[in-house]
């Protein structure tokens, strides 16, 4: 009896407290209903064409899919054929961290170290060698001229140059050797890398404030070197999470770039990489699910990468 | 007495001189390396055919010729598809896209700069997440979003997901919560309503934040072939059909150097007319930790 009429007593409650709440809500979302209709139109784009793949992208992963039968689930096993059974696959993880370790970190460190030389010139030299540096990102396709370059018979300008000066005899097939690749095309996305960061670390260093610098003077900073780490380094925080974020999923998705100058497949898979062989599965043999899981492989390397750097840059000035 | 000198000398700071010399040849190098393949892209253009297969290769033009822009749409006027229409596709594409993206970017950022409601942090939280991937994670369900909604072979395919890249949002976001909230109430008080805010007050504030999402925007639009989703020849673009006259071989150099200059200068003026514009933006792109 009594327990009943606890039990009563509690559901009544429930009773009382739910329909308040959900009201909360509901008067919640009545009173801020403009803020809600100016962010839809955005938000319905944008998670229609990026949410919600990346859903889709995580459930077909564990399906068998090829876009003609109805998807088949097979659990794990595409994920156990990728890196148990998957030896190109191996080639491409390799080939993309050699690139990102190599890419990643030198291109960030290249958009600092130019944005900080860049930012103790005066400002119409800074604007100009601003432009010079940030052209090749937003020049589109003229990476093509890097063909010119490493062209495989004398008349590239590399082997040209080689042979004029004695270096080499014979012209050297720079884009079909295994051995030069990948070198290259770390040489060419370097070149193009200078991008967004590059814009935020010049404008960060221009918003830091010079009494600090001044206050470090008095207080004992005796080289450039001590202000860039206890000093530049610190103010630039919020900016240098920003680039690594850019950097980091640029240095992780290079396929484009691999694909112009080495082709596709290219030799021996020397060029290969993550997104090429998501390329490979998505595209050409139809293997929906199976490219899902390697693009959901991508997606958590990414992540990882973003939050394990993340992690390391708040140690800087301490 | 020090203090002094301090204040009026504060860029000399503790420099030694040694150390600027050598980052400044460091920056003079690196800077070579940056613009030579530009130069030799321009220079190239304006190459008459018998200085394009001269051997040794010449680095910087001799006789500059118009000939390259002049056979480019003689070529492509004799073709299916006129080079005219390759480019109206891209400006159109290119004009749409930015032009929707900045609008729809800073709807969207204004309630999150601004304001505290029900689910605007999670949002904005997501956006941040979507920065840290590439859009080639979601190439394959976009693919099937896009055959769903008929949209496979249309403009529309290029252009509506590119109005939504995370990235404008953000930068948007982050400019507008300067602008100073006293503002905001002294319209609202005024008896404006928000839409009125976000059109006549917030949007002509953030002027810098636009330039800064078009410089972004416009070259990844003006440099895309339409992707995995237009397949007709009528309605491919501009980098597309340089593709196609590369293909042609050696016989096709000129004309090809000549598109590709028009391809890169585009953005490239953009650039430099928005540079101050774009400056003042990406100071504040921080993110927090």
């Amino acid at each position: 009896m009594q327990a009943e009429v606890n039990r009563h007593a509690a559901s009544s409650v429930i009773q009382v407290k739910k329909p308040s709440r959900l009201a909360n809500v509901v008067r919640e979302l009545q009173k801020n209903k403009h803020y809600y209709l100016l962010m839809s139109p955005y938000m319905l784009i944008f998670f229609t064409f990026t949410v919600i793949p990346v859903v889709i992208s995580l459930a077909l992963s564990f399906f068998y899919f090829n876009m003609l039968e109805f998807p088949r689930f097979v659990g794990w096993q595409n994920y156990s054929r990728l890196f148990l059974g998957d030896d190109v696959f191996m080639i491409a993880l390799k080939n993309t961290f050699m690139f990102a370790v190599v890419t990643g970190p030198v291109s960030y460190i290249a958009c600092f170290l130019f944005a900080w030389i860049i930012n103790e010139l005066s400002p119409k030299v800074r604007a100009f060698m601003t432009l010079v540096f940030y052209a090749p990102s937003i020049s589109g396709n003229v990476f093509f001229i890097w063909l010119i370059v490493f062209s495989g018979d004398s008349y590239g300008y590399l082997n040209g140059f080689l042979m004029k000066f004695g270096f080499i005899l014979e012209p050297i097939q720079w884009l079909s050797n295994e051995q030069y690749i990948l070198a290259i095309i770390i040489i060419v996305q370097l070149w193009l890398s200078l991008g967004t960061s590059f814009l935020a670390f010049i404008a960060g260093l221009q918003t830091i404030d010079r009494s600090l610098i001044e206050a470090g003077a008095v207080d004992g900073i005796k080289n450039r070197w001590q202000e860039l780490w206890f000093i530049t380094l610190p103010s630039m925080r919020p900016q240098l999470m920003f680039g690594a974020v850019m950097q980091i999923t640029g240095s992780l998705a290079v396929a484009d770039i691999s694909i112009a100058l080495a082709g596709f497949p290219s030799v021996n898979y020397a060029g290969h990489t993550i997104v090429t062989h998501l390329m490979d599965f998505g595209t050409i043999r139809f293997e929906m699910g199976y490219a899902s899981a390697i693009a959901t492989v991508l997606f958590c390397i990414m992540i990882g990468s973003n939050k394990l750097t993340q992690k390391l840059l708040r140690k800087i000035g301490e | 007495m020090r203090m002094l000198t301090v204040l009026r000398t504060p860029r000399r700071l503790n420099r030694s001189f040694a150390v600027s010399f050598l980052l400044f040849a460091l920056l003079a190098v690196f800077g070579a390396f940056m613009a030579l393949p530009l130069i030799y892209a321009v220079s190239n253009a304006f190459k008459p055919l018998d200085e394009l297969f001269i051997f040794p290769p010449r680095f910087l033009v001799n006789n500059p010729t118009l000939d390259n822009f002049f056979d480019l749409f003689a070529l492509m006027g004799n073709s299916w598809v006129p080079l005219s229409r390759y480019i109206s596709n891209t400006l159109f594409i290119t004009v749409v896209g930015t032009a929707g993206h900045i609008l729809l970017a800073s709807a969207a950022a204004y309630p999150l700069a601004k304001y505290r409601f029900w689910g605007s942090k999670t949002l904005f939280s997501i956006v941040i997440l979507s920065l840290m991937f590439s859009g080639h994670v979601t190439a394959i369900p976009n693919y099937m979003v896009m055959s769903w909604l008929g949209w496979v072979n249309t403009h529309a395919s290029v252009i509506v997901p590119s109005l939504a890249f995370p990235l404008g949002l953000f930068l948007m976001k982050q400019f507008m919560e300067q602008i100073p909230d006293a503002l905001l109430e002294a319209a609202k008080i005024d008896g404006a309503n928000e839409y009125r805010i976000y059109w006549s007050i917030v949007m002509p504030n953030v002027k810098p934040a636009w330039l800064t999402l078009m410089i972004l925007q416009f070259p990844a639009l003006w440099g895309t072939d339409g992707g995995n989703f237009i397949y007709s020849e009528n309605l491919k673009t501009l980098h597309y059909a340089l593709g196609i006259i590369s293909a042609g071989g050696i016989a096709r150099a000129g004309v090809g150097a000549a598109v590709a200059l028009l391809l890169m200068i585009v953005p490239i003026t953009l650039f430099i007319i928005s540079q101050s514009s774009v400056m003042q933006t990406m100071a504040t792109s921080g993110m927090k930790e």
